[in-house]
C-alpha cells in the first residue's frame, strides 16, 4: 500500500461536536486512484470522519478539529483555504439521492453554473459528458427538461453522482450511497465507482460490508471514533490483524 | 368492565367528529351568508348607474342631485398604495426571511421572531399616526410637495403592515427547505448567496408566493392606516405623490352618512362587491402559481 501515492491523508485528526468527541486522532492516508471503504458499526464517526475531507462539519455549529488533513500535502483545514476551491476539488455524494428540485439538465449543471461557466453549448457538453460517465444517458437523454424528482432512486442517485462529476473534483466521497437503493442500482453504483477509479480517488462510507469487500481496494475499520485498522481490502478481509476487526467482519457484534 | 368504555368512545369520538365537521361547515356558511348580503346590499345600485360607469366611472358625487357614482379613483388608489407596498415589501421581506433562517445565528433569530412579531401587532392606527406624524413631513420636503398626505405615504406605511406576514410565511417555506438540498449545493462547491438564490429560494418559491399574495390581501383590505395618510382625493391620481382614495378608507369614511338603503349606501356596498372580487382574484391567481410551480417542481 505503501507504493500508491497518498492523495488525501489525515494526520491525527480529532473531531469534537461541543464536548462530544466523535474521532480520535485518526492518522490515514487515502491512496490515489483507488477505492477506500470506510466501514464500523452505526455512530463509529465513519461519516464524520468522510466529512473532513470537504470539510463539511463546518456546517454543523460547534464543532471543533485538531490535527491536519492533506490533499497533495496542502493542509485544508487553515484559515487560507479557500473552502469553495476545496469543494469543487473534493466532491460528496449523499447517503439519500438529493437531486435538487430542479430538471435533470439543471441538476447536472448547476456546479458548473455556480463556478462561472454560462455558455449553453458548453454546458450541454458537459452535461451530456457527465451523464454518459455516470451511465445515466440512455435513460435520461430524452427528458432532461423534466424534473429530476421523477426519476428512481437509483436513476436519482447516478443523477448526483453526474453532478459532483461536472465540477471536475479530484476525489469523490460517497457516504453510504446505496442504502436507500435496490440491489440492481446498488450494482450499477458499483461498477460506476469502478469505472470512476482511472481518473478520480474514491473513498466510500457503507455499513454493508459485503459492499466493502466487493467494491473497494482499500478498507479503513473504525470502531468508536478510533481507527482500528486500516490495508487492502483483501488483507483486511481474509487476515485482519486485530480482533476488533475480525470480530466485526465475521458478524461476531455490530 | 371492558364493554361500556368502549361504547362512550365511541360516543365522545361521534360528538367530536361531528363538532368538527360543524366548525368547517359554520365558516363556509358565514362566507356565504356574508356574501349574499353584500350583495344584496351592493347590486341594487345597478339600477341607477350600470357596472361599466360604475367601475370605469372617473367622477364620485355621492351626495348632489343627481348624484354620480364612477369608483375608479379608488380602484386606482388601490392599486398605485397596494403597488407601492409591494415594491417595499417583498425585497424586505423575502430578504429579511432569508436572513432570519439562513443567516442571522440561532440566538439572533431568537431574538428578532419576536420583534417582528411586535410589528405585526401593532394596531393599525398607530402606524396611521405615525405615518401622519413622522414620514408625511419627510416625504412632503423629500418631494417638495404641497401636502405629505399621499399614494407614497400610504405605501410605505402600508408596506410595514404586509411585511411581517411575508417574512413570517417566507421564513416558515425557507426553513422547511430541506437541509440535504443546501448540502449538495455546498458540497459542489457553491457559496452561501449561490445557495441561497439558486436552491433555497427556488425550491421554497411556493410558500413564498403564498406570503405575497397574503401580503397582497393585507394591503389591499388595510382601512385605517391609509385613511390617515393616503390624503383622500377624489380624482384619479397621475403620480404616487398625488394625494388618494382608497376603497376600503373610502367606505369606512362615508357609511355613517350616507342614508340606510339610499344610492350612496348601496354603491359603497357596491365597492365592497369590488373589493371582494379583487380579493377572489388574487387568491385564484396565487392558487394557480402555487399549483404551476409545484409542477414544474415535480411534486405533483
Amino acid at each position: 500500500m505503501t507504493s500508491i501515492a497518498a492523495k488525501m491523508r489525515t494526520e491525527s485528526v480529532s473531531l469534537f461536536y461541543g464536548k462530544n468527541q466523535a474521532l480520535k486522532q485518526v492518522t490515514l492516508s487515502i491512496p490515489r486512484n483507488q477505492i477506500t471503504a470506510i466501514i464500523g458499526p452505526s455512530g463509529c464517526g465513519k461519516s464524520s470522519f468522510l466529512r473532513l475531507f470537504n470539510r463539511m462539519n463546518d456546517l454543523i455549529p460547534q464543532t471543533k478539529v485538531e490535527g491536519q488533513v492533506y490533499l497533495e500535502e496542502q493542509p485544508i483545514y487553515n484559515a487560507r483555504i479557500d473552502v469553495v476551491e476545496l469543494r469543487k476539488k473534493v466532491g460528496m455524494v449523499f447517503q439519500k439521492p438529493n437531486p435538487f428540485p430542479m430538471s435533470v439538465f439543471d441538476n447536472v449543471a448547476y456546479g458548473p453554473r455556480v463556478h462561472g461557466i454560462k455558455d449553453r453549448v458548453h454546458l450541454e457538453e458537459i452535461v451530456e459528458r457527465c451523464l454518459k460517465q455516470a451511465a445515466l444517458w440512455d435513460e435520461v437523454k430524452d427528458k432532461l427538461k423534466t424534473s429530476a424528482l421523477s426519476l428512481s432512486g437509483g436513476q436519482q442517485q447516478r443523477l448526483c453522482i453526474a453532478r459532483v462529476l461536472a465540477v471536475e473534483p479530484e476525489v469523490i466521497l460517497l457516504d453510504e450511497p446505496c442504502s436507500a437503493l435496490d440491489p440492481i442500482s446498488t450494482m450499477r453504483i458499483e461498477d460506476l465507482m469502478q469505472e470512476l477509479k482511472k481518473g478520480y480517488t474514491l473513498i466510500i462510507v457503507t455499513h454493508n460490508m459485503q459492499q466493502a469487500a466487493r467494491a473497494s481496494d482499500f478498507t479503513a475499520f473504525l470502531l468508536a471514533g478510533e481507527l482500528i485498522e486500516f490495508g487492502p481490502t483483501k488483507e483486511l478481509f481474509t487476515a485482519p490483524r486485530d480482533s476488533r476487526t475480525e470480530g466485526y467482519i465475521t458478524g461476531r457484534w455490530g | 368492565m371492558g364493554t361500556v368504555p368502549i361504547f362512550r368512545k365511541r360516543l365522545w369520538e361521534r360528538i367530536v367528529e361531528a363538532l368538527i365537521h360543524f366548525s368547517g361547515w359554520i365558516t363556509l356558511i358565514i362566507l356565504g351568508l356574508i356574501t349574499v348580503m353584500l350583495f344584496r346590499e351592493g347590486l341594487p345600485i345597478f339600477s341607477y348607474t350600470n357596472p361599466l360607469s360604475f367601475i370605469f366611472g372617473t367622477t364620485w358625487l355621492p351626495v348632489s342631485s343627481p348624484p354620480q357614482f364612477g369608483i375608479l379613483p379608488f380602484i386606482v388608489g388601490s392599486l398605485v398604495v397596494t403597488f407601492v407596498a409591494l415594491l417595499i415589501a417583498i425585497p424586505l421581506g423575502v430578504g429579511a426571511a432569508a436572513f432570519l433562517s439562513e443567516i442571522a445565528s440561532s440566538g439572533l433569530r431568537e431574538l428578532l421572531k419576536p420583534i417582528i412579531e411586535i410589528l405585526a401587532g401593532i394596531p393599525s392606527i398607530v402606524l396611521g399616526f405615525i405615518g401622519f406624524i413622522l414620514l408625511a413631513p419627510v416625504v412632503q420636503s423629500i418631494f417638495h410637495l404641497s401636502t405629505g398626505l399621499n399614494g407614497l405615504t400610504a405605501g410605505i406605511m402600508l408596506s410595514l403592515i404586509c411585511l411581517p406576514t411575508i417574512i413570517s410565511i417566507s421564513e416558515d417555506a425557507i426553513s422547511a427547505v430541506p437541509k440535504e438540498y443546501k448540502e449538495a449545493s455546498y458540497a459542489l462547491g457553491a457559496t452561501k448567496w449561490q445557495t441561497i438564490r439558486k436552491v433555497i429560494l427556488p425550491a421554497s418559491s411556493p410558500g413564498i408566493v403564498a406570503s405575497i399574495m397574503l401580503g397582497i390581501g393585507r394591503a389591499i383590505g388595510e382601512t385605517m392606516t391609509v385613511l390617515m395618510v393616503s390624503g383622500g382625493r377624489l380624482s384619479i391620481p397621475t403620480n404616487i405623490t398625488d394625494p388618494m382614495s382608497v376603497l376600503t378608507a373610502r367606505i369606512a369614511i362615508e357609511i355613517n352618512n350616507a342614508s340606510f338603503r339610499g344610492l350612496q349606501f348601496q354603491a359603497l356596498f357596491a365597492m365592497g362587491i369590488v373589493l371582494f372580487l379583487i380579493t377572489l382574484v388574487v387568491n385564484i391567481i396565487s392558487d394557480l402559481v402555487l399549483e404551476k410551480q409545484k409542477r414544474r417542481l415535480g411534486q405533483l
